[in-house]
């Protein structure tokens, strides 16, 4: 062994440099503060293993990214743990830098000769923001693809080259495929590389530094094992509190994947950002390259300067003053950014869509038995419980409501002139469409033309008479219409109540009630004068409906407002679809996980 | 150890040659891979701005004159770098009827830092979420607190002879006080 060590130090001189490094005494001795630099090492050691790791199972387009995150976060052994890993070990970067800055500055570690040092930690600043933008992008759910669009945005108000900046990073006007492979090669190739040398000049600057200061007792203690020890010990309090958040948390979060076209209000930077965030809001209209880049670049520029401030006379108070305002404006903002946000309601019920919509495609990627080529988007834009709300909202609620609003939860102004469509053909609904008393009010036929129409005065007079037996015989009536709808949640009432139903249709069919006179019902001979009962409220029945309410089998004539939606093609056939299957609750369900 | 004399004259006319020759080819030579890589990489802006795309937003009759704005989904043809998207999803728009034929387009996106901006039903008036930017109903800027440099962007409304609403959709730089469009 002794042999072989020979023979390499013969050829490298490596020996002489290990010593030099690792067993020269250290003037004053090993000290704990001189373990944040190898902190700051560390991390970026935990950045680069996780990474490549991560690495290995990405993929970067926009039809993959999200998908490949996926992979790595519920399916690849562990991958979760090292996801989330990195995820908390970037934030740790961040903080454990600013701390180490701050640091420098309080007990003088940036005069001469470590102003590279300084200046090396300073750089990393910019570095370390910049990745963790490209970062919160490539997994290309919805609060990275938002949360990273305003950092883009306000690079390029930068005067002059900040248009062209933005449009380099993007790789086009708008996020494309080439977003994604050149966030990639930035956030693993270029970027980290940066750290690294910035890193290596840093720890140079600091080891010559720390020879060079005499503190007049020369103690024993040298890097191995006094040092090292205490850098270990550090960092090993620090992956150990990691891996604790991590396994609490359950690992870094994942939301919906990207939409561009889809509302969401609920993006916010990471927490170390916040504070940038918050004073941006000072900013009114067009003064805003004040906040994003004059004053963070004054600040900037103090702290390049610091090192020949701090030689000045009164210049280190000056320094460590500036440093403390600077810290208590950020924690300031930052504790204003919170409260704003928690007592922001919309924000809060933006936030609580947003994590809707990550569970959602977690349960449809489930229940499709993983994620089509197409992609995981594609799913959320084939599901009638997400699309229904935002095409009700859209096409409908302009008369139509959804439990007295439009669909998303939104209160209408106006008020409504077609009936409320929520349960529609449910036996609640039709209940109270035969009740004297709610037919004509805007919840039924109260808006529309039908207000005076032939099924009103028939509930109000002649229901509102009925004897109990009558009653009875309606209420059979109704649960053998409502099964026509073969609504999914009543299915198993309907089978229960088979005999009712069966009775129910006879009694149609009878004219006991007089539905017949102008309602068609399966083989009838009658001219109706009124929609067909037969499959009444199916998808079938739905679907036909919208394409032309107009239609005799319908309105015919008599049709109120209603468009011809299918039939003038104001919206596509799978819009219809998705309306009619959220309509009538036909979709996978979203279980509750509170 | 005697060191060996210098076999020439440093000040010679061939030493100059050399170490010209020698810094000449060693900087050419470790130029010419980051220019085609600079090339390469900087192709996204030498592509030509696109006029806008027009789209079907939908029949004016979906629109009620008294209704407040309501958010469409841009969905339009778009090459995605390598791939072709026949219905891809590029934005959306905020619809507002303002008369017995016309309307009123806005862009969703907020002039500030590009986020989407919703509709306040009951104050009437469009709120940015991420900067709290305020805009009125013909997108100008309502509120002093805003930090939106301008309204937000209206877009080009054509109404066809079918009745059917087509809106230019097109994205416009942020942060700045002219509307300027993207590339």
């Amino acid at each position: 062994m002794k042999r072989l060590v020979d023979w390499v130090d013969a050829r490298t001189d490596l020996r002489r440099a290990i010593n030099v490094a690792l067993f020269e005494p250290i003037p004053g001795g090993a000290r704990w503060r001189h373990a944040w630099g190898s902190l700051l090492v560390f991390v970026f050691f935990l950045q680069v293993v996780t990474g490549f790791v991560l690495w290995t199972a990405y993929s970067p387009s926009t039809i993959t990214a999200w998908e490949s995150s996926y992979y790595l976060q519920k399916e690849l052994g562990g991958g979760w743990l090292i996801r989330g890993l990195h995820h908390f070990s970037a934030q740790a970067f961040m903080v454990v830098l600013g701390l180490h800055i701050a640091q420098m500055i309080v007990f003088r570690a940036y005069r001469a000769p470590g102003e590279i040092g300084f200046w090396a930690a300073l750089l990393l600043l910019p570095v370390g923001m910049a990745l963790s933008v490209t970062g919160w992008m490539l997994p290309y759910d919805q609060n990275g693809f938002w949360a990273a669009r305003v950092p883009l945005n306000l690079l390029a108000i930068t005067p002059g080259v900040g248009a062209s900046l933005r449009e380099l990073a993007l790789g086009g006007a708008d996020a494309s495929h080439l977003t994604l492979t050149r966030f990639l090669a930035l956030h693993a190739g270029l970027l980290p590389a940066t750290v690294l040398v910035l890193l290596v000049l840093h720890r140079r600057s600091r080891w010559r530094q720390i020879r060079r200061v005499s503190t007049g007792e020369i103690g024993r203690a040298s890097y191995w094992p006094d040092q090292v020890l205490r850098n270990a010990l550090l960092w090993v309090v620090l992956v150990v509190g990691l891996v604790g958040l991590v396994w609490t948390l359950g690992g870094a979060p994942l939301g919906a994947p990207a939409d561009p076209s889809a509302t969401y209000s609920a993006a916010r930077p990471e927490w170390f950002f916040l504070f940038l965030y918050q004073f941006l809001k000072l900013f009114p209209g067009g003064t805003e390259v004040w906040g994003a880049v004059v004053i963070p670049g004054l600040v900037l520029t103090w702290l390049i300067l610091a090192p020949f401030i701090g030689k000045t006379r009164g210049g280190q108070r000056a320094n460590v003053i500036v440093l403390g305002l600077l810290a208590v404006g950020m924690l300031i903002l930052t504790i204003f950014a919170w409260r704003e946000d928690a007592r922001d309601t919309q924000f809060q019920m933006a936030k609580a869509a947003a994590k809707a919509q990550s569970e959602r495609i977690l349960t449809l990627v489930d229940a499709a038995g993983g994620i089509p080529p197409a992609g995981a988007l594609s799913l959320l834009q084939a599901d009638p419980l997400t699309q229904g709300p935002r095409l009700f909202a859209q096409n409908c609620s302009g008369c139509h409501r959804y439990q007295g609003l439009n669909g998303l939860g939104q209160p209408v102004e106006e008020g409504a002139s077609a009936p409320d469509l929520y349960q529609f053909a449910g036996r609640a609904w039709l209940t109270g469409l035969l009740t004297p008393s709610e037919v004509d009010s805007p919840h039924y036929f109260g808006g529309t033309a039908f207000a005076k129409g032939k099924m009103v005065r028939f509930v109000k007079r002649d229901v509102a008479e009925f004897n109990e037996e009558q009653a009875e015989q309606l209420r059979r009536v109704i649960l053998a219409v409502s099964a026509e709808a073969d609504l999914p949640w009543q299915k198993e009432i309907d089978a229960q109540d088979e005999a009712m139903i069966i009775a129910g249709r006879e009694l149609i069919a009878d004219e006991t009630m007089q539905c017949v006179d102008c309602h068609k019902f399966h083989e009838h001979d009658y001219e109706p004068s009124a929609p067909d009962f037969t499959g009444y409220g199916s998808r079938e029945w739905l679907t036909a409906f919208i394409q032309d309410p107009a239609h005799e089998r319908f309105y015919g004539k008599r049709n109120d407002r209603m468009p011809q939606f299918g039939l003038e093609q104001w919206i596509t056939p799978e819009a219809m679809g998705l309306i009619v299957d959220w309509l009538r609750g036909d979709y996978v369900p979203q279980p509750d996980r509170d | 150890m005697s060191v060996p004399k210098p076999s020439f004259n440093p000040t010679g006319r061939r030493p100059f040659l050399i170490r010209l020759g020698a810094a000449l080819l060693g900087f050419l030579s470790l130029l010419i891979a980051p220019l085609a890589g600079l090339f390469v990489v900087t192709d996204p802006l030498r592509r030509s701005p696109s006029a806008g795309h027009r789209v079907k937003i939908g029949a004016l009759a979906l629109f009620g004159e008294k209704d407040p704005p309501r958010r469409v989904p841009i969905l339009a043809a778009r090459q995605n770098a390598w791939t072709r998207d026949k219905e891809a999803r590029l934005g959306a728009v905020y619809i507002q009827r303002t008369g017995p034929d016309t309307v009123r387009a806005l862009s969703v996106v907020c002039p500030h830092a590009g986020c989407y901006v919703d509709f306040d039903v009951e104050q009437d008036r469009y709120l940015c979420p991420c900067h709290h930017s305020y805009f009125g109903l013909q997108g100008q800027v309502v509120s002093d607190r805003s930090p939106s440099p301008r309204g937000l962007d209206e877009l080009e409304v054509e109404i066809d002879g079918n009745s059917e609403i087509w809106v230019v959709f097109q994205q416009f730089r942020s942060g700045i006080k002219e509307k300027v469009p993207l590339g």
